[in-house]
C-alpha cells in the first residue's frame, strides 16, 4: 500500500473532468423536471450524444463539430419523448423507460463500425501565465472548454431561473400547468423546449464521455450516468448549485476509489466500488431535508380541456 | 343612450352533448357592477371565459365601447382592460407574492419596483399584503387579495369576478364589498358572479340570469327578493329546509383534548379540540378553507388514528381504528374533495358504492363481492338524491360536481349511519339540490342519528345546525346553540378578519 502515489493536485483535476457529464445531464434534467416534466430517458439521452458526437468527430475531425452534434442528437431524440408525453399524452414514467431502452439499442446498432477507433482530440484551455501556475493551474486552468462550459451552464441556468422572467414562467408552468395556462402561457410549447434543452444537455454530457473522459466507443458506455444524473436532480432540491455540488462529490468519489484501487488498499473492491453511490446519496439525502421543493406538477400530463 | 362598456350579442358556445350557452346577450355599462346569476351548469363559467379570451364563441359578437372585441387568448383580453379573478385561485403556491403577480402581467416591471407598487395598491385599496410571502402560506382571504392585486395593477376597465365571496369570513366580505365599490366610484366595472343572493341585493346594479345556459331575466336586485331571484335561477318554486322540533339523546360522539400534527406540509395541525354531539343533534362547524377541516374530518372518520381515548363513540375508545372499523360501528364521513378522497374517479358509481359500502350493506361474503348487491344500492342512491346520470355503470368523473356530490352524500344516508361527518355537504351543487341534501341531513337527525356538518357556507349551518362551533387555526371554539346568533357574532367567532383593515377614502 502506497498513499504517497496518489497526487491530490491530478486527483481534484480528474475530479472535475469525472463529474461533468453528470453535472451536464443533470442541469438538463433540472430544467425539464422545474417545468413539471419527469423524463427518465437522460440514459438513452446521453448514449444518443455520446455515440453521435463520436460519429461526427471521428468523420469530421473536428471536436468541435462533435460536440454541436451530439447536443443536436441529444435534443431530437428528445423529440420523441415528446412525441409520446406532449402530444400524445402518454405516461412519463412509461415514455421515459422507453426512451433510455431505445437509445442503448440504437445507439449499439450506430456505433457498430466506430468499435476501437480514437477520436481527435480536443485541446486543453491554455491561458499562458495562469495555466502554469503551481496547484491552481492544473485544477483550475487546465481543462478542456466544455467543462467550464458545464460550469457555466450551471451558472446561466441557477440566474434564469431565479432572475429572469422567462425562468419564472417555466417554474410557473411546473408548479400549477392550469393556472399557467389560465393566464394565457403555452403550457405544452415551454415543455417541448424545456424537453429539448435537458435532451441537448444529456447528449453533450454524452459525448463528454466518449470524446474526452474515456475516449473511444464502447456499447453502453455511460454506464448509469444517467441515472445517477436523475437522482441527484431530486436530491439537490432542485438547486443548480446543489447539483454541481453532487456531481462533484461523486466525481471525486469516484476517483479516489479507483486510486485506492491503485493503491492496494486493504478493502474490498466491492466496498469500494459501491462508495461514491453510497456517500453521494447519503449526504445529498441529508441536504435535501427540506421535501416541499419538488416541483407541484411534476410528471403530470396536461391537457387544455374546457 | 350611452354606449355601454361591453355588449354581449347572441354568444353561443356548444360541447359535445351540451349547449352551454345559446345566445346569451346583455350590456354591462360604464362604472356599473353586474351581477351574473344562475345555477351550477348554467354556463356561467364559459360566458365569462368567452370574455376572457380562454374559449371561442361558436357564434355571437362581443362589442367593447362600439368596437368589435374578439379576444384570441387572455393576453389579449388584459391588453383591452379586461381582468379576472378565478373562482378556483390560479396561484403558484410555491412562488411569492411579487412573482405571482408578475406572471399575470404583460409588461412586469423589475420586481423591487413591483413590490413597492403592490405595497402602495394593496394599501390604497384596504387589502394589505406583503410582496415576498410565499403564497403557500398565506390564507384563502389573502390569496384573493393576490388575485385582486394582480387586476388592479393593470387598471382593468372590466372586473370579472367569479364567486370571490365563497371563501371569505363575513368581515373579509365586508371589507371586500367595500373595496369594490371604491372602484365602481372611480369608473371601473365590475362583472360579479354568485349564487349568494343577499350580496347581489346588497352589492349589485343589475342582474342577468342564466338558466341551462339562456338567459331568462333581468333584474334590479336591489328591488327583487332574494326568493324570486332564486326562482327565476331555479325555474320552479323552492322549498326551504324544514326541521322538525326534536329531542336530542345521549352523547354520541365525543372528542377531548384532540392535538394532531398536520399530515401535509401546508395543513394546519389540530390543537386540543374538544367537541361533543349527540344522538339526534346537528353540529356544525364553520370556518375559513384551510384552518384544519380536512384534518378534523380525516380524524373523526379514522383515516388519521389518534390516541385511543381521544375519540369516543357512545363511550367507547374508538381513536385507534380504522375507517373500516368505524363504518361497522356506524361511524361514517364524506369528505370535501370529490374526485380522489370521497370517489374513485375512474371507477363505476356501482365500484363507489362499493367501496364505502360493502361492510354495511352486506355488500360481500367471505371476501367475495356481491355485485348484484352493489349495483342495486348504487341504484338506490341514484334514484333517491335524483343523481342525473345514465345509469351505475358510468364513470365517477363522467358525473358533474353537483351530481357527483349527490351521489357522495346519498350513499353515505342511505347506510343509515349512528355518526355521520360531511364537509362541505353542497359545495358546487345548485339551489334545489342543495336544499334537498340539506333535507336528507335533517330527516337523518330526527331519526336520531348525530350528525357533523363541517362547511364554509354560513348560511347553510344556519339553517341545518342546532349548535354551532367555529374552526380557527386549528383550534375549534366551544359550540353555541346556533338559534339567535348573529352574522358579526359568528365572524368573531371565525377569528375576525385576518388583518384587513376597510378601504380608506
Amino acid at each position: 500500500m502506497d498513499l504517497s502515489a496518489i497526487n491530490p493536485v491530478l486527483l481534484i483535476a480528474s475530479l472535475m473532468v469525472a463529474a461533468t457529464p453528470i453535472l451536464l445531464a443533470a442541469i438538463g434534467e433540472l430544467v425539464v423536471e422545474k417545468a413539471g416534466v419527469l423524463n427518465l430517458g437522460v440514459e438513452g439521452m446521453m448514449i444518443i450524444g455520446a455515440i453521435g458526437g463520436f460519429a461526427i468527430t471521428v468523420e469530421t475531425g473536428s471536436p468541435w463539430l462533435g460536440f454541436i452534434a451530439s447536443a443536436a442528437c441529444g435534443a431530437v431524440f428528445s423529440l420523441l419523448f415528446v412525441l409520446l408525453t406532449q402530444v400524445a399524452q402518454a405516461n412519463q414514467v412509461a415514455s421515459g423507460l422507453a426512451l433510455t431502452l431505445f437509445g442503448l439499442g440504437l445507439s449499439a446498432l450506430l456505433g457498430q463500425s466506430y468499435v476501437g477507433i480514437k477520436p481527435p482530440q480536443m485541446g486543453k484551455l491554455e491561458i499562458p501565465f495562469l495555466s502554469d501556475l503551481p496547484v491552481i493551474g492544473p485544477i483550475l486552468f487546465g481543462h478542456d472548454p466544455i467543462l467550464y462550459i458545464g460550469i457555466a451552464l450551471t451558472a446561466g441556468v441557477w440566474a434564469l431561473l431565479k432572475y429572469s422572467r422567462v425562468g419564472l414562467v417555466l417554474r410557473a408552468v411546473g408548479e400549477n400547468h392550469d393556472a399557467a395556462h389560465a393566464l394565457g402561457y403555452k403550457v405544452v410549447r415551454i415543455r417541448i423546449l424545456a424537453i429539448m434543452f435537458g435532451g441537448a444537455c444529456a447528449g453533450l454530457g454524452g459525448a463528454y464521455i466518449s470524446l474526452i473522459r474515456v475516449p473511444q466507443w464502447t456499447e453502453g458506455m455511460t454506464a448509469g450516468v444517467g441515472w445517477i444524473a436523475l437522482a441527484l436532480v431530486v436530491f439537490s432540491s432542485w438547486k443548480p448549485w446543489r447539483a454541481l455540488l453532487g456531481a462533484y462529490l461523486f466525481g471525486g468519489i469516484t476517483v479516489v476509489q479507483l486510486n485506492l484501487q491503485a493503491a492496494g488498499v486493504a478493502i474490498p473492491v466491492e466496498y469500494l466500488a459501491m462508495s461514491p453511490y453510497v456517500i453521494t446519496i447519503i449526504v445529498l439525502v441529508i441536504l435535501s431535508a427540506d421535501k416541499s421543493s419538488a416541483p407541484a406538477a411534476l410528471g403530470r400530463n396536461f391537457h387544455a380541456s374546457r | 343612450m350611452t354606449v355601454p362598456l361591453l355588449s354581449l350579442q347572441g354568444l353561443t358556445k356548444a360541447y359535445p352533448g351540451v349547449v352551454a350557452n345559446d345566445t346569451v346577450t346583455f350590456d354591462i355599462g360604464e362604472g356599473e357592477v353586474h351581477a351574473l346569476l344562475g345555477e351550477n351548469g348554467a354556463g356561467k363559467s364559459t360566458l365569462v371565459k368567452m370574455i376572457y379570451g380562454l374559449v371561442k364563441p361558436d357564434s355571437g359578437q362581443m362589442l367593447l365601447r362600439g368596437q368589435p372585441y374578439a379576444p384570441p387568448e387572455p393576453r389579449a383580453a388584459r391588453g383591452d382592460g379586461i381582468a379576472m379573478v378565478f373562482q378556483h385561485f390560479s396561484l403558484f403556491d410555491a412562488l411569492n407574492v411579487s412573482e405571482n403577480i408578475a406572471l399575470g402581467m404583460e409588461n412586469p416591471p423589475p420586481m423591487k419596483d413591483l413590490a413597492t407598487r403592490i405595497r402602495e395598491v394593496s394599501e390604497a385599496y384596504g387589502l394589505p399584503l406583503d410582496p415576498y410571502r410565499t403564497v403557500g402560506d398565506l390564507s384563502a382571504g389573502e390569496r384573493q387579495r393576490v388575485e385582486i392585486i394582480r387586476c388592479l395593477l393593470q387598471d382593468p376597465k372590466l372586473l370579472i369576478m367569479d364567486e370571490p365571496t365563497s371563501v371569505l369570513t363575513p368581515q373579509e366580505v365586508e371589507i371586500l364589498f367595500q373595496t369594490l365599490q371604491k372602484l365602481r366610484s372611480e369608473g371601473t366595472s365590475i362583472l360579479y358572479i354568485s349564487h349568494k343572493l343577499e350580496e347581489i341585493r346588497t352589492l349589485c346594479d343589475h342582474a342577468t340570469i342564466l338558466r341551462l345556459g339562456k338567459n331568462v331575466g333581468e333584474c334590479t336586485p336591489a328591488e327583487t327578493s332574494a326568493r324570486d331571484m332564486a326562482e327565476l335561477m331555479v325555474g320552479s318554486t323552492l322549498h326551504t329546509p324544514e326541521r322538525s322540533g326534536r329531542e336530542f339523546g345521549a352523547a354520541a360522539m365525543d372528542v377531548s383534548g384532540l392535538s394532531v400534527p398536520s399530515p401535509s406540509a401546508f395543513g394546519t395541525a389540530l390543537k386540543n379540540v374538544h367537541l361533543t354531539v349527540r344522538k339526534g343533534e346537528v353540529l356544525g362547524i364553520g370556518g375559513v378553507a384551510g384552518n384544519g377541516q380536512d384534518e378534523l374530518l380525516n380524524v373523526l372518520s379514522g383515516e388519521t388514528v389518534t390516541e385511543a381515548d381521544a375519540v369516543k363513540l357512545n363511550g367507547e375508545a374508538i381513536g385507534q381504528l380504522g375507517p373500516v372499523a368505524r363504518r361497522r360501528l356506524g361511524v361514517l364521513a364524506a369528505p370535501e374533495e370529490r374526485l380522489g378522497h370521497a370517489a374513485a374517479p375512474d371507477m363505476s358509481l356501482t365500484e363507489n358504492a362499493m367501496l364505502t359500502g360493502s361492510v354495511r350493506q352486506n355488500l360481500e361474503t367471505n371476501g367475495f363481492l356481491n355485485w348484484g348487491a352493489a349495483k342495486e344500492f348504487a341504484e338506490t342512491v341514484i334514484k333517491s338524491f335524483d343523481v342525473r346520470t345514465p345509469g351505475p355503470e358510468n364513470a365517477a368523473r363522467s358525473l358533474s360536481g353537483g351530481n357527483l356530490q349527490k351521489f357522495v352524500i346519498g350513499r353515505e344516508v342511505l347506510q343509515d349511519p349512528d355518526v355521520l361527518v360531511v364537509n362541505q355537504p353542497t359545495w358546487g351543487v345548485d339551489a334545489a339540490a342543495a336544499a334537498d341534501i340539506r333535507q336528507s341531513l335533517l330527516d337523518l337527525a330526527a331519526k336520531g342519528a348525530a350528525v357533523i356538518c363541517i362547511s364554509q357556507d354560513l348560511d347553510e349551518l344556519m339553517e341545518i345546525s342546532d349548535s354551532f362551533a367555529a374552526l380557527n387555526e386549528g383550534r375549534l371554539s366551544a359550540p353555541r346553540p346556533a338559534a339567535g346568533l348573529t352574522v358579526d357574532e359568528i365572524g368573531l367567532m371565525l377569528g375576525g378578519a385576518h388583518g384587513m383593515e376597510v378601504a380608506h377614502d
